[in-house]
């Protein structure tokens, strides 16, 4: 039986490289989608929201907002296709981005 | 060719300067990313899909070999081996560190190169025919005027504070390459009958979210008039565009509103009080520019070439691409080539380093070491000799530079779209990369003749859909892709914006789509001379709707 959570995750790009990092439940941010907090109680976004306000003061991340997500078997879904894309890299070069670092997110941009 | 002159060279070594100072404040985190924001734009840094976008200008589409080497040289050192050519004649770099831009606008200035970006409410940069100079339509090289232009508009106070952005094209040739009718001010260049040149003004176009046709106010003004008669159109402009919406905001807007007579008699009007006093100055101003552009040393030589047949002779391939991809070229014994950069299956405008060496060689060998960049995302070698074309062609082979499709199929306009960057609402390039694959046999590109294909993957309308023979547009619904089409629309001298067919598809429907309008144009066409934008205009959209929906 699949498990499936709904809710939502605080993104941002890094601001010294700009790379796509996702916000975690220590307060850190990651670069992989499936360390991501995923926030959904009212009291959780609030504070996942506080965080990333604080990290942009305090330089670490830039252009921050939240998306909505499924986290299903334990593994996060943006539930839009511009998010499973920023998880991943290009859809047109997979030699490029998270996906060719060994950071992407399990879910494909489109299912085919 | 185009080049620097002191007073820019300085500014531009200021600039950088002032960026990596602002860089690093940035970074230690003395300016917020609201102080910041602006500033980073202003020098071309975007914050995309996954990183940071540097968007470089290229005056007049314009670089030598030396700057396209730096270019290649920034893509491996700073980015990932590659770079995308746009539709605005710019090159952007994907995957660039806020960290290291100090470092790239330093690489840049080096070669004469910016990534300034002209913004606010001005007159942006001025465009033209990616063949001027060499065309053998051409009446006269229209960069010269061009530049004229620009250097008389952003010197301009009065004309700084216009109600929106503003954008100027020209050609100097009959057959429109340089879109000039889907721009806020059109030229084209005619002779009349007594051999005189003088300029056809045209007013109103643009693409965007609401495209239109510019619509013609002068049918000949005379060659030293232009800059007072612009002034008199920038007054009207200045005087009733609307200035309370931003989308209302166009000179597209205004015409349309207020019609283009009323429009025209107003300009007439404020012409009239300011008639051209100094057609002297701006005489001398364009002989003084003009040497900005000077005529490369060609030369004569027969109008044939005994190497360049014999090689078409022998080498089938060869002898396509000749066909497809050369035009013909003012001087005797030359052509010029243009190198598509939409192999089968490729990404339209996206270029790898080695590349962009490639190019920048040949450049520098056979073409007076200029290369240009074309709004089709291809690169034009406007002056190459016939018989060092089959040496060209050998060189673009082996680099996967030499697909024979200009202006066919498989020449497909793309933006980035959703695969690159944050305001799309749809992927443009897959679209594309599935419509070169189903077209990639170039017989059957061959038998559907001249075709534009744009795909945008957003309303925005970078990738020029609205004037794609078949336009692509992609759009969101309910977080699926889906892609609207359109058929009819025109840049050319008979420009016309496209209509939309009917119902959009999904994104793997869309190939079928195209295969499925274009075959039903062949059922239908009068011959094959009679290509699908003429063929449509005689038939109609309803042909078409129907082979489209019928089976629906
Ligand atoms: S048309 Fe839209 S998606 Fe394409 S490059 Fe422009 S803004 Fe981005």
């Amino acid at each position: 039986m699949t498990t499936q959570e709904k809710g939502q995750v605080m993104t941002a790009n890094r601001l010294g490289d700009g790379e796509v990092v996702f916000l975690t439940r220590a307060g850190t941010w990651s670069e992989k989608i499936d360390e991501a907090a995923l926030a959904q109680e009212p009291q959780a976004l609030a504070a996942i929201e506080a965080r990333a306000a604080e990290d942009v003061k305090a330089n670490l991340i830039t252009g921050q907002y939240l998306f909505n997500a499924t986290r299903i078997d334990g593994l996060i879904r943006a539930d839009h296709i511009r998010e499973r894309i920023r998880t991943l890299g290009p859809s047109v070069r997979f030699d490029l981005g998270k996906q060719a670092e060994g950071k992407a997110g399990a879910f494909a941009a489109v299912e085919s | 060719m185009y080049r620097y002159d002191e007073f820019d060279a300085k500014f531009v070594s200021e600039r950088t300067e002032q960026f990596r100072n602002q860089a690093n404040r940035r970074l230690k985190g003395e300016l917020t990313e609201d102080e910041f924001r602006p500033l980073r734009l202003m020098n071309g840094l975007y914050l995309q899909l996954h990183a940071y976008m540097l968007r470089v200008a290229i005056p007049y589409g314009t670089l030598s070999s030396r700057q396209m080497n730096q270019l290649a040289m920034i893509a491996e050192k700073y980015d990932k081996g590659y770079a995308h050519f746009t539709t605005r004649q710019n090159i952007q770099y994907n995957w660039i560190k806020l960290e290291e831009t100090a470092d790239i606008l330093q690489a840049l200035a080096d070669v004469e190169m910016h990534a300034i970006q002209t913004s606010g409410n001005c007159i942006r940069n001025v465009t033209t025919d990616q063949w001027a100079g060499a065309a053998a339509d051409e009446i006269a090289d229209p960069r010269p005027v061009g530049e004229l232009i620009r250097q008389w508009s952003s010197l301009h106070p009065e004309f700084s504070f216009l109600p929106r952005k503003f954008k100027i094209a020209l050609t100097g040739a009959p057959t429109d390459r340089a879109a000039v009718k889907v721009h806020d001010i059109g030229l084209r260049l005619h002779k009349n009958a007594k051999g005189e040149i003088g300029w056809e003004v045209m007013v109103g176009g643009g693409q965007g979210r609401t495209p239109m046709i510019a619509v013609t106010v002068r049918d000949f003004l005379p060659q030293f008039e232009l800059i007072s008669y612009l002034e008199a159109i920038l007054r009207v402009y200045n005087l009733y565009g609307r200035r309370d919406n931003k989308f209302k905001a166009r000179i597209k807007i205004l015409v349309h509103e207020i019609g283009a007579e009323k429009f025209k008699d107003e300009v007439e009007a404020e012409y009239a009080k300011h008639p051209a006093q100094q057609t002297q100055v701006e005489q001398a101003e364009l002989a003084r520019i003009a040497t900005y552009f000077a005529v490369p040393e060609f030369e004569k030589l027969p109008r044939l070439s005994k190497s360049f047949e014999g090689a078409r002779l022998a080498h089938p391939d060869f002898k396509r691409w000749t066909k497809n991809n050369l035009a013909a070229h003012a001087r005797d014994g030359y052509a010029i080539v243009n190198i598509s950069l939409k192999p089968e299956g490729g990404i339209p405008g996206d270029t790898t380093a080695t590349q962009m060496r490639v190019i920048a060689d040949l450049a520098k060998r056979y073409s007076f070491d200029e290369l240009r960049v074309t709004h089709a995302q291809n690169i034009v070698l406007a002056h190459v000799r016939l018989d060092d074309i089959y040496a060209v062609w050998q060189k673009l082979v082996e680099h996967d530079l030499a697909a024979a499709n200009l202006g066919l199929a498989g020449d497909i306009i793309a933006c980035p779209g959703l695969d690159y960057c944050s305001l799309a609402t749809a992927r443009s390039i897959p679209i594309a990369q599935a419509i070169s694959r189903k077209f990639a046999d170039i017989d059957m590109q061959e038998n559907y003749g001249a075709l534009k294909i744009n795909i945008s993957g957003c309303i925005n309308a970078c990738g020029h859909h609205h004037v794609g023979h078949i336009g692509i547009l992609g759009l969101d619904k309910n977080g699926e892709e889906f892609y609207q089409i359109t058929l009819g629309g025109s840049s050319s001298e008979n420009a016309s914006i496209g209509k939309i067919l009917g119902p959009g598809f999904a994104a793997h429907e869309v190939p079928d789509a195209i295969e499925n309008i274009l075959n039903t144009y062949v059922k239908l066409r009068e011959g094959k001379s009679e290509d699908f934008l003429t063929a449509y205009r005689r038939l109609g959209a309803k042909p078409f709707k129907e082979a489209l929906y019928a089976t629906a």
